[in-house]
């Protein structure tokens, strides 16, 4: 009836995931209750449950990485914690829990950390800067928003019910075949990964469409904002090299379930087709993951030095350029399996030739910043640790695209110091950076700055404290993922880099308080003009936070950096442009599709999962349900009244007035 | 903005992948083309079939033909029934496949490149296995 | 920027002299495109995406087409009788698949119903002979357990058999969803797409029988 489910999945006698999981349970359950008790249910229903709107898509998306990188950064601290004691010794942590922990810390950091995080700036800020109502496929977009937090939940449910991958974050053969794992593990990994990961295909999709079909009229594809190119090049990669993941996937679940011969070592299946097709995937998401991170990094850096973007059309080509050699370079995460030197020597030239646009962005942002006028807020603080954390990493990674300085560094912890250099200095920076930057846009106030500073510098120094080291220790010869060691050579780098673990925690301490004090003082950092920056791009030209229907009237553009040029005419002319005659907008209506596909979803996958026959089939006929139903509705669009229309524009223009007209030296 | 630019069938707009411009007789050029497309089509594979099974080709070129064969058959399929033309309305459709087919080629050729490359350098694996044991 | 200048230009459809933006709608400087144009283009990327999926597979069969662990080649198991009758029925759905965008495209009932519904027979035989020859194999002790080679074959074929079937339930939904709604601007747009579909699914065909049936049992 319950297939491999039973008493025995939750593990009693292990006291770390015990307690982790109580804690976990107590802070959800907690969480719901108040929720509850409040009466907020109905209007969370209503607004964001269900919603359509890209905008609070994006800001769930954000919310739901910011809370995956609390769980994940607890793996994080675990594992430094472990090495730093497990000198001579067993440590805490049991070797098939800590197996656990470093999977799925990778696992969690960069599906549903970085890849959420990213998307949920990408959904926020793209439809706005294009000067546009809402993306292409609105329900889409819930569906993918849903299906991800499935993913999230499914991967979650494995700390309480069965275990985690213990094969790393990505899972290779043959340690992960059934003969050698097994345990649910792996499995919670692959249909965790397969249902989030085509919500990530479909949000793909939804944004490529946007982009190339739907811009406001007047923005040619050389106007769009740097992020919006970004965002293209990075959903692009997403349609290109999500398929593959999936079907990668499929292939080891065949393996698993059906017993398919695909990467066994019996019967002819090749372990290295693995490698093979999850790094065509594996490379292509590391640049799904930096690229928004660069748009951000390209909208901050000109608005906060009052300049437009230098070498824009340069960045354009940089950015596509990545956006196909990043497709050109995966065998560099193998060179050691054994391909012949000409492979090698191909693919290390390759590698070596994609640093070249990422160069010439480092150069665009430095000269962006000369001259500028530059204000030292938080995101543009990030911006600049990003540049100089970015190009040591960015170093180190040519440095390993050398087959033979990688056969020395291959698995060491010189290769784990060298990714999370990039990752963390680059997708994370960026995320807090967009964070910060568009906080405002999204809620009406903006972040405390002092927070904000402080968590900054913690990240930053703690950082250097805790990868520095990492580098060190990979020259010293030590591996990744040893869960205990007896060199005592090791031992004070290992001390040294839990302590930067420990600064980045206190990072993190201030971003929460942060949150907390903007809001309880929301009404000091209240942002009246819609515009706290002094922007340059469209999404600051409606009122913070944006009415749903975004803009009155699509923006006509006329040139770059469209909003900055309406400022301007604005303040020539003493006058803003007459009102426009208002028109009602048909916006589309929320539907529960998206929260109840996921549902489904999770019910599948967590049957798949057990091997639960009768509940994947009852899932799968409510999914397809739901998609009938769906498709059956009649009415798509509700209507907001040109009235109401009028209403809201009335007031963003009266701010702006204010802002522009009245007192245009305060923006000179 | 001028009428003629918002009508989707004006001479620069814009088309969806797979709608045809029929103009004037409608439906029955409709049919015609898609009946022209099913004749081709059908050419084409017949005379794979024929081809593999036949001595008409030098025999190791076989692949080659049938390759070439199929690749004709695509652009028949493209053209008669996915209605993708190289007019500007549908510059969009035909890019976004170029770019897809870029991809399958890349992923096509460098699988077979490096895993063919390591077929010929590495041990096959359960021979590596049977001599652990 | 005003509306004459634009209407002064030459006629330039390929936009070579630059002079001024593309102002058709959803490309270029025209703001977005109709509904229908987005749909479209949306269905059209995830195909993209689909045929990369495929060319996963695909390239996982071309590397362990060769491993048949002591198991039968591809020559010894295919019958090319039967992939011959495949093909047909799988070129002429596309064919009747098409009569159907024609029909909708007229807003002809009654034409549409039948074209669809002749598309799913021709599906059904498809689905049936492929089923059939699956069952054979896995009878006669050469199912995907048995080797690599055997393993890439049957996820590839079966995965492309798979999307068959997702085509036809969706072929059934939308016959039942034009013969209680008729032919609403959405239905028009999923009788697009749904084409779309399947005639992407007969371009994989072709990539299947060539590489899998007809290079694999040739000499």
């Amino acid at each position: 009836m319950l297939g491999k489910l039973s008493w025995a999945a939750i593990p009693f006698d292990q006291p770390i995931p015990m307690a982790a999981s109580a804690m976990m349970i107590a802070v959800i359950a907690g969480v719901v209750l108040l929720i509850v008790l409040k009466g907020w249910l109905p209007y969370l229903w209503r607004e964001w449950i269900t919603s359509v709107d890209h905008k609070r898509i994006g800001v769930m998306y954000c919310l739901l990485a910011l809370v995956m990188l609390l769980r994940g950064f607890a793996d994080a601290i675990m594992m430094r914690s472990q090495q730093a004691l497990a000198f001579h010794s067993a440590g805490y942590l049991p070797p098939e829990h800590y197996n656990q922990v470093f999977s799925a810390h990778g696992t969690i950091m960069i599906f549903f950390v970085g890849m959420t995080f990213m998307v949920g700036l990408m959904n926020f800020a793209v439809p706005l800067q294009l000067g546009i109502r809402d993306v292409a496929f609105p329900t889409l977009n819930s569906v993918s928003f849903w299906l991800t937090a499935t993913g999230v939940l499914l991967t979650n449910v494995s700390l309480v019910v069965g275990e985690f991958a213990r094969t790393g974050w990505i899972p290779y053969p043959p340690l992960s075949e059934l003969a050698y794992s097994p345990g649910v593990g792996v499995d919670y990994w692959l249909w965790a990964l397969t249902i989030s990961g085509i919500g990530t295909l479909l949000s793909g999709i939804n944004l490529v469409v946007t982009i190339l079909k739907m811009r406001a009229p007047g923005m040619t594809y050389l106007r769009m904002p740097m992020f919006c190119w970004t965002a293209l090049a990075s959903n692009l990669l997403i349609v290109a090299a999500f398929p593959i993941l999936t079907a990668t996937s499929a292939m080891l679940l065949l393996d698993r379930y059906l017993g398919f011969h695909f990467f066994t070592n019996e019967a002819g299946g090749n372990v290295m087709m693995f490698m093979n097709l999850i790094w065509a995937w594996g490379h292509p998401e590391v640049y799904i993951l930096i690229l928004p991170a660069f748009g951000v990094f390209s909208e901050v850096i000109s608005t906060f030095s009052g300049k437009p973007l230098f070498g824009y059309r340069s960045m354009v080509m940089a950015t596509m350029a990545i956006c196909i050699l990043a497709f050109m370079v995966w065998l560099h995460h193998f060179f050691t399996m054994g391909a012949g030197g000409n492979v090698n020597a191909v693919f290390g030239i390759m590698t070596m030739i994609i640093a070249v646009p990422t160069g010439v962005k480092v150069f665009n942002w430095l000269f962006t910043l000369f001259g500028g006028r530059i204000r030292y807020s938080t995101p543009v603080l990030w911006s600049i640790g990003f540049m100089v954390t970015f190009v040591i990493g960015g170093m180190t990674g040519v440095l390993m695209a050398i087959p033979p300085a990688d056969f020395v560094l291959h698995n060491s912890l010189f290769l784990v110091a060298h990714f999370h250099n990039v990752v963390i200095g680059g997708v994370l920076f960026g995320a807090f950076a967009g964070y910060t930057y568009w906080f405002p846009k999204a809620f009406g106030f903006r972040l405390d700055e002092r927070w904000g500073t402080a968590a900054f510098w913690f990240w930053l120094v703690g950082f250097y404290v805790a990868f520095m080291p990492l580098y060190y220790l990979g020259l010293l010869g030590m591996t990744r993922r040893l869960q205990h060691y007896d060199v005592a050579a090791w031992r004070p780098w290992l001390l040294v880099a839990a302590a930067g673990a420990g600064l980045i925690a206190i990072g993190i301490l201030c971003q929460v308080m942060q949150l907390i004090v903007s809001i309880r003082h929301r009404r000091p950092l209240r942002d009246r003009t819609g515009d706290p920056w002094n922007g340059r791009s469209l999404e600051w030209a409606t009122a913070s936070p944006p009415p749903a229907f975004n803009f009155a009237l699509l923006p006509d553009v006329t040139g770059e950096e469209p909003y900055w040029s309406m400022k301007q005419t604005a303040i020539e002319r003493q006058q803003l442009r007459p009102e426009p005659a208002y028109e009602a907008i048909e916006a589309p209506r929320n539907t529960p599709t998206g929260f109840v596909c996921a549902f489904f979803a999770t019910a599948t996958g967590f049957a798949l999962i057990w091997y639960i026959w009768w509940m994947v089939a009852l899932g799968l006929l409510g999914a397809f349900a739901t998609f009938v139903a769906f498709a059956w509705r009649d009415r798509a669009d509700y209507v907001i009244s040109s009235a109401e229309v009028a209403e809201l524009d009335r007031a963003n223009r009266a701010a702006r007035r204010v802002a522009l007209v009245d007192l245009p030296e305060g923006f000179q | 903005m001028t009428e003629t630019f918002t009508d989707d069938h004006a001479g620069r707009g814009d088309s969806a992948p797979g709608d045809e411009r029929l103009d004037g007789s409608g439906v029955a050029q409709g049919v015609l083309g898609y009946l022209l497309g099913l004749i081709l089509a059908a050419g084409l594979t017949a005379a794979s079939f024929y081809v593999a099974a036949s001595h008409l080709i030098w025999h190791p070129g076989i692949p080659a033909a049938l390759v070439a064969l199929a690749v004709a058959q695509m652009g028949v399929h493209l053209v008669f029934f996915l209605h993708i033309t190289t007019g500007p309305e549908s510059t969009n459709n035909v890019l976004a496949l170029a770019f897809g087919v870029l991809i399958v080629f890349l992923l096509l050729a460098g699988t077979m490149f490096i895993m063919s490359s390591l077929t010929h350098t590495t041990m096959p694996l359960d021979q590596v296995m049977s001599m652990q044991r | 920027m005003t509306t004459t200048e634009i209407g002064a230009v030459p006629y330039d459809p390929y936009n070579l002299g630059r002079g001024q933006p593309d102002l058709s709608p959803g490309h270029g400087a025209g703001g977005p495109a109709s509904k229908r144009v987005i749909v479209a283009y949306g269905f059209w990327i995830f195909l993209l995406s689909d045929i990369i999926l495929f060319s996963a597979f695909f390239a996982s069969y071309a590397v362990l087409s060769g491993q048949t662990a002591g198991g039968p080649s591809g020559r010894e198991i295919f019958d090319l009788r039967n992939v011959g009758v495949e093909t047909a029925c799988l070129l002429l759905s596309s064919f009747t698949c098409g009569m159907s965008a024609l029909a909708a495209g007229a807003r002809n009932k009654p034409a549409f119903h039948a074209a669809l519904l002749v598309t799913f027979a021709l599906g059904a035989v498809f689905l049936t002979l492929e089923l059939r020859e699956f069952a054979g194999l896995v009878a006669a002790g050469n199912g995907p357990q048995r080797s690599a080679f055997l393993s890439a074959f049957f996820a590839l074929v079966g995965c492309h058999g798979l999307h068959v079937t997702a085509g036809m339930l969706w072929l059934l939904t939308m016959i039942a969803q034009v013969f209680a709604k008729g032919f609403r601007a959405d239905m028009l747009r999923r009788v697009l797409c749904f084409n779309l579909f399947w005639h992407a699914l007969d371009i994989i065909w072709v990539a299947v029988f060539t590489v899998v049936y007809l290079l694999g049992a040739g000499p």
